[in-house]
């Protein structure tokens, strides 16, 4: 009984507390660069598009929102021929940007996307791709691969030999 | 005429309020809860209510093809009917009042009563297991608390000696009822509560068990109607518990007696809408035992004492 | 090595705590994985047998209940003895296992992300399997350059673990000579001596045979899709008469790639190029998408929609004097049967020549009526002796050449087993076997691939071939009659091929009706009835020239030049063409008459070609990815093929198509057939000898739990962004009323009938080696039996009855060369021949010649020729081939831009000189 009206009082006495309600459009919150909003595709150090259409954020994608195709470039070099990501679907939950092997899908603090038209939450590339980095400065994934497509010769990436010479013998 | 002007204003005036509480308990609620509560239509958010009012009416008058439309259709009109003609005898102010029945605590306690059926049908008609899980729930705790709503307030018909709300809010000229009959009007108020299924005894509804209860299935504004009942029905008993505990619309002379009743109810409001900021929901079988084993016998006590003291003083 | 007991003992044994029986003759690995044991490989294959090299399999194993401390072995290693106990997952193994793999993984590259393996990687299941996640290892990657293989495989050597796959399945199993490992220890290196075109037919199978992504489909790669988001279906390969499984694989409306489906009668593991490759031709620019109109003659044909289609159906289907209706032997069963129903059986025509008909119906005849097995693939695999008369199996039934190359390996690995090697004990074997094969012989009139596995290849025409043949058969029973003017070499040959047979207890003798001979097929056909009357059981394999060509012969129907015949006499103005491109079947002349008599010439189709540009109205149809059919192999086996695609309206299956026709000839409301069961029961019902396929195969009703099968894995991505440009509102999922199979993820995730398997998945295994788990035994049948229907029996209750020889003289005109035809893999079938892939490696048409025929003339290696066949001349290139007999040369036939030639035939050459280059060789 004393317990009831006790949080009775307290519950009262919450009148004359602060509110913890931000007015948002006229006050905006400060979002960490972790802040999990709009999805982005990044470039690389040379300004070209990090992506490489490997299909892990698509796999990942626990509502299915994100569809692409891959296509090679005359060096070989592999880029979204579209990457579609439709937004109507998209939780939000950052398993895309997780799943990314390159850096190339990011997640970032901007969650102001709302549309009357929900066709136009279907983002393509070209909404999608931005000019910077993003988070992660200095990632370029064809120097670590093993691969040659056009960013580096083969043995010339930043933790390989040169090319063996299966002539010699000894060597 | 007259009659019809004071029944027109009556009608005005509590439909009204029923909207603005809507309004006013979120409000509230928000504030108790540290947060704004609707702030964006209209000066304060007032307007809010007005923007839901216009999406129910047009939100599509879903009857489930499972159900039983006559009854399902009647259940909320049945609410609605049974509080607003209640409203008949709650005398605002001296000469401000609709009927002066003779019996108009026997009237209130009658129409309470059928009120229930509203929920009972409602929930039967729904053809829903929640919904009628609802329903028995809300027959069983309102004749229990109907049963000592009646009792408490015999204290109080003792002392005016009157079945007539008037002459009860007449009687507390010198002392209001609240002090001498301090224990019926607790028993009355956690009663009021009750019936009015209002957190803390939203038992009924308990939409954490039961979907939203006796009305899961109602949709666009027969919901309305119940949902604007549940506040007619708070504003009802904030009414009745200040005509008999408060002197009604008793006051100092420099305002008008019908600000004091309207004052003293919207205290009473405000005290409702706190109980639901600030109380958990009890158990089904804790309600009814905290009815039957500790208000009944209050209540009878109480008539008891009032009675003796009446006869031999 | 004692405990080795071949034929089909078996042993119990202990595994993880369990009780086994499990057959003798198997090593621990298979025993294990036929039992569903997880245990992670990487060298041994269950084709290829095991060689210990990845070290990956390892195990522990224990004497007996006595033994306490066991010891490590590797599991494909080991042979299974009575009483063994075995733990897979002891910590020490694990720890090993990891131990190696990391190893393995030191120079591994960070590629998956662009490597076309990824999601279906053999070396990323076995990381996961294992456990490594950390690489420890400090220093430098090693690296290699890559080699350009050609069109169909793409090399990334750096990817390599060395564990020799490639080389074994390249040069040991499928007999390639420009591939193999070079340098040496950490830097052995899988690849040719230098960059090129693969040479073997067989060069696709690397993909599926390498653990990781050294070697990947080129085709897939210039339009990538991950295995995951694949929408497949299993399908039958429509390239030739053999019928391989295979499983095709879509994606936003293009047919990605075509993998090889387990068939352990049929194909096994493998494909030849041409099936895996020749997919492409569904995607081709020149597919027909939409029905086009001439709406009058001489007008070019207009693009058109469905209503005035049925204007126009309607007017040419009831103004005419008579509908001829021609099939078509790569168009299924229940296509024809629709056809011979809109027509009747009296206006049905078969699409193939006269020649070509009865060849085939020699072929069913012998194989239906006579004592001799047809033989499946398997069955030739196990063949001890083969005999192959007159066919270039290589190049017009390929796998049956690989089937060929595993036979010439029984007698050794039999004599390898009784001297206690476990035949899948590959390394040890082949040390064993070096060059010792089993009796093959080969005769044919010029050099082919498989005479280098012949003990004396045989050179002659086909007349004498078919002498060989018959002298053979007259050798093994006295019974059958030779043919009189046998030369000594052949009488020499004969009774050593004879005797080989008589040895043998598997003999096959294989032959076709590619060399257009009919004497050739009595010769072989002889030879399998005379080892019956001995009672050895003997097999007989005949190859048919398309996909369903048996099936076509069992359908019956007249022939083309009754059709011609027919229209010619204006007794038939209405032609409705079956998937089927006349030109490629009689002179261009011919054809364009009779297309010009016509009054309406209706023309269904998956690709523009001559027929379909004269067509009045061109209807395009569904190819194998878009509908469903029956086809039934030269081995006799129905097997059914399933949409990979949904189907669009504008593109319906054939049979629905005709049956749209029939409604309009009928003037009723209804289709004839609501769905493709009622189809194929109405064909078993009207031809008996079909009735058992409707009655065998899962029907659209199937269910599994209730549940459809799915065409799509589990981890299937992008279902709510595949159509959001079009509109963000879902659609519904495309519904498949004509099989038991769904286009969806949802449904039954159960291991379906071995037919209906649309891909193979088990948990933990992504890679193609998941298909273990879908059979009884590695390298074994499906769970349940293999897939198809055997059409065709032995009558074994027949009296042998031989056939006379009956060799007619060939009409060599003097001075004239007798030309032949030559098939090639790549290019002489129709549709392969669209891939872009395929078409790449299309020789220029070439004409074979004796070295010593051109003698006199400007002899040159690069030289040409200009051949002249009864007035018609084309311009090639010439080949030598020292064995080809004098007078007699060999034509490449129906590579693309060749017209249409009836071979054999009588033909002058003349030999252009030199370097003519400026003549495009095949054109006239």
């Amino acid at each position: 009984m004393y317990s009831i009206i006790r949080s009775i009082w307290l519950t009262f006495l919450h009148a004359f507390h602060k509110r913890e309600t931000v007015l948002y459009p006229e006050e905006k919150p400060y979002l960490p660069p972790r802040y999990r909003g709009r999805i982005i595709l990044s470039r690389d150090p040379d300004g070209k598009e990090r992506c490489v259409a490997c299909n892990l954020c698509a796999a990942a994608c626990p509502v299915d929102c994100i569809s692409l195709q891959s296509a090679e470039d005359d060096d070989g070099r592999r880029y979204p021929e579209f990457f579609r990501i439709n937004f109507s679907r998209c939780i939000f939950c950052g398993f895309c940007e997780e799943a990314c092997p390159t850096y190339a899908i990011q997640l970032i603090p901007d969650f102001e996307m709302g549309e009357y038209n929900r066709q136009n939450m279907v983002y393509e590339k070209e909404h999608l791709l931005i000019d910077g980095q993003g988070k992660y400065h200095g990632y370029n994934y064809y120097r670590q691969a093993g691969v040659d497509m056009g960013v580096k010769g083969k043995g010339e990436g930043e933790n390989e030999e040169p090319p063996v010479d299966i002539k010699s013998l000894l060597t | 005429m007259n009659y019809a002007f004071i029944i027109a204003g009556v009608l005005l005036v509590v439909l009204n309020i029923a909207a603005l509480l809507i309004w006013l308990e979120r409000r509230l609620l928000a504030l108790w809860q540290d947060r704004y509560g609707p702030n964006r239509v209209g000066p304060f958010g007032i307007l809010q209510v007005l923007a839901d009012v216009i999406k129910i009416f047009f939100k599509e008058d879903w009857i489930p093809p499972f159900s039983d439309k006559p009854v399902f259709v009647m259940a909320p009109g049945i609410l609605m009917a049974t509080i607003l003609l209640t409203f008949a005898v709650i005398p605002f102010a001296p000469g401000f009042l609709v009927f002066d029945s003779n019996i108009a605590i026997l009237f209130f306690l009658g129409n309470s009563s059928l009120g229930v059926y509203s929920i009972v049908l409602g929930g039967w008609a729904s053809n829903n297991k929640y919904s009628l899980l609802g329903a028995m729930r809300a027959s069983a705790q309102m004749l229990t608390y109907e049963v000592f709503m009646g009792i408490s307030i015999m204290g109080v018909v003792m002392m005016a000696d009157s079945f007539s709300l008037k002459e009860i809010v007449e009687a507390q000229e010198k002392t209001w009822f609240i002090f001498p009959q301090f224990a019926g009007f607790l028993v009355f108020l956690v009663a009021g509560i009750a019936e009015t299924h209002r957190l803390p005894f939203d038992i009924p509804e308990a939409e954490g068990e039961l979907v939203a209860g006796f009305h899961s299935e109602y949709s666009g504004m027969k919901f309305g109607l119940f949902f604007v009942g549940e506040y007619l029905g708070v504003t009802l008993i904030s009414a009745i518990i200040v005509v008999m505990f408060f002197g009604g619309w008793m006051g100092p002379a420099f305002l008008p007696p019908v600000f004091w009743f309207f004052f003293k109810t919207f205290i009473f409001i405000c005290f409702f809408i706190l109980l639901r900021a600030s109380l958990p929901r009890p158990r089904y079988d804790q309600l009814m035992e905290v009815g039957w084993k500790i208000l009944l016998p209050l209540a009878l006590i109480n008539i008891l004492a009032t009675g003796a003291i009446i006869l031999f003083l | 090595m004692k405990n080795i007991v071949p034929g089909g003992r078996m042993i119990k044994i202990e595994i993880n705590g369990k009780y086994y029986e499990v057959k003798a003759e198997k090593n621990l690995l298979e025993v294990s994985l036929s039992l569903g044991i997880n245990i992670p490989h990487f060298c041994y294959h269950a084709a290829l047998g095991s060689v210990g090299a990845c070290r990956l399999c390892a195990v522990k194993k224990y004497r007996n209940a006595s033994d306490t401390k066991g010891r490590l072995i590797m599991s494909c290693m080991e042979p299974v003895t009575e009483g063994l106990i075995l733990r897979t997952e002891e910590s020490d193994v694990i720890k090993f296992r990891a131990a190696v793999l990391e190893s393995l993984m030191i120079n591994h590259p960070h590629d998956c992300p662009v490597c076309d393996e990824g999601g279906e990687c053999h070396l990323q299941d076995m990381t996961v399997m294992t456990g490594h996640n950390y690489r420890s290892y400090n220093f430098k990657k090693r690296t290699y350059t890559n080699q350009n293989l050609g069109p169909f495989i793409h090399h990334e050597m750096n990817r390599c673990i060395q564990c020799y796959r490639c080389v074994r399945f390249y040069k040991e199993y499928a007999g390639g000579k420009d591939f193999d490992v070079f340098a040496s220890h950490d830097h052995v290196y899988f690849g040719r001596h230098e960059d090129g075109i693969l040479d073997s037919e067989f060069s696709g199978n690397l993909v599926e045979v390498c653990p990781t992504g050294v070697f990947t489909d080129k085709t897939l790669k210039s339009h990538f899709t991950r295995k995951w988001d694949l929408t497949n279906a299993p399908s039958v390969c429509v390239h030739c008469s053999v019928g391989c499984n295979t499983i095709a694989g879509e994606r936003y409306g293009i047919l990605r790639r075509i993998m090889s489906r387990y068939n352990g009668s049929v194909n096994g593991y493998f494909l030849c190029d041409r099936g895996r490759f020749g997919y492409e031709f569904v995607n081709h620019e020149n597919r027909l998408k939409k029905v086009k109109i001439r709406l009058s003659k001489n007008e070019n044909p207009v693009v058109a929609e469905n209503d005035q289609l049925q204007v126009s159906l309607n007017s040419a289907l009831s103004d005419n004097k008579r509908i001829i209706g021609i099939g078509s032997p790569r168009a299924s069963l229940e296509a024809n049967y629709a056809l011979m129903n809109l027509v009747g059986t009296e206006n049905f025509y078969h699409g193939i020549s006269k020649s070509d008909y009865e060849l085939t119906k020699t072929a069913l005849h012998i194989l239906q009526n006579g004592p001799a097995h047809s033989p499946s693939l398997k069955e030739i695999e196990n063949a001890d002796v083969v005999f192959i008369l007159g066919e270039d199996l290589t190049q017009t039934a390929p796998m049956i050449a690989l089937a060929v190359r595993q036979a010439a390996r029984n007698i050794p690995l039999q004599a390898g087993e009784k001297t206690g090697i476990p035949r899948w004990h590959d390394a040890a074997q082949r040390d064993r076997t070096q060059d010792i094969k089993s009796p093959i012989f080969v005769a044919n009139p010029y050099q082919t691939k498989l005479d280098e596995l012949s003990r004396e290849p045989y050179h002659a025409s086909i007349n004498e071939i078919a002498k060989l043949g018959f002298a053979v058969a007259a050798q093994i029973n006295d019974n059958a009659t030779s043919v009189k003017d046998v030369d000594t070499r052949q009488y020499m040959l004969a009774s050593e091929i004879a005797v080989a047979l008589k040895n043998a207890k598997n003999p096959v003798i294989i032959s076709g009706i590619h060399c257009g001979n009919k004497e050739m097929l009595h010769a072989a056909a002889n030879i399998a009835f005379a080892l019956e009357a001995l009672q050895i059981k003997s097999s007989l394999c005949l190859v048919v020239p398309e996909s369903n060509s048996m099936g076509l012969g069992m359908i019956g129907g007249k022939s083309l030049e009754d059709a011609y015949r027919r229209i010619e006499q204006g007794e038939a103005d209405t032609l409705v063409i079956l998937e089927n491109d006349l030109y490629r079947r009689a002179e261009k002349e011919i054809v364009d008459e009779v297309f010009q008599k016509c009054k309406h010439v209706i023309v269904l189709d998956h690709l523009m070609n001559d027929t379909a540009s004269k067509a009045d109205i061109l209807i395009p149809v569904g190819s194998f990815a878009e509908s469903e059919g029956t086809i039934v192999s030269n081995e006799g086996r129905a097997q059914r093929y399933y949409k990979v695609f949904p189907s669009e309206k504008s593109v319906p299956e054939s049979w629905r198509m005709i049956g749209e026709m029939i409604k309009i000839v009928r003037d009723q409301i209804d289709h004839p057939w609501k769905n493709f069961d009622q189809v194929a029961k109405e064909m078993g019902d009207d031809i008996p000898e079909f009735s058992v396929i409707h009655q065998k195969m899962p029907g659209n009703g199937f269910r599994i739990l209730n549940e459809k099968i799915t065409r799509q894995p589990l981890r299937f991505s992008g279902r709510t962004a595949n159509s959001a440009h079009i509109a963000v509102n879902e659609p519904k999922l495309p519904q498949d009323h004509d099989s038991p199979l769904a286009f969806s993820m949802e449904g039954s995730n159960e291991v379906p009938p071995s037919s209906l398997v649309p891909f193979y998945w088990t948990p933990g295994w992504n890679s193609a080696q998941s298909i273990n788990f879908y059979l009884d035994e590695p390298n074994g049948s499906m769970k349940g039996g293999d897939p198809g229907i055997r059409l065709i029996e032995a009558n074994k209750n027949a009296k042998v009855s031989f056939f006379e020889p009956d060799i007619t003289d060939i009409e060599q005109k003097p001075g004239e060369f007798w030309i032949i035809p030559v098939y090639r893999i790549f290019g002489s079938e129709e549709l392969s021949s669209k891939a872009k892939a395929v078409a790449e490696r299309i020789p220029e048409p070439y004409v074979l010649m004796n070295e010593k025929d051109i003698a006199g003339s400007d002899k040159n290696e690069n030289g040409s020729a200009n051949i002249n066949i009864s007035g018609k001349e084309i311009f090639v290139k010439i080949k030598i081939d020292p064995d080809i007999p004098l007078g007699i040369a060999g034509l490449t036939v129906n590579l693309p831009g060749m017209p249409f030639l009836n071979l054999p035939c009588s033909g002058k050459i003349k030999f252009a000189s030199g370097n003519s280059n400026n003549q495009k060789p095949g054109r006239p």
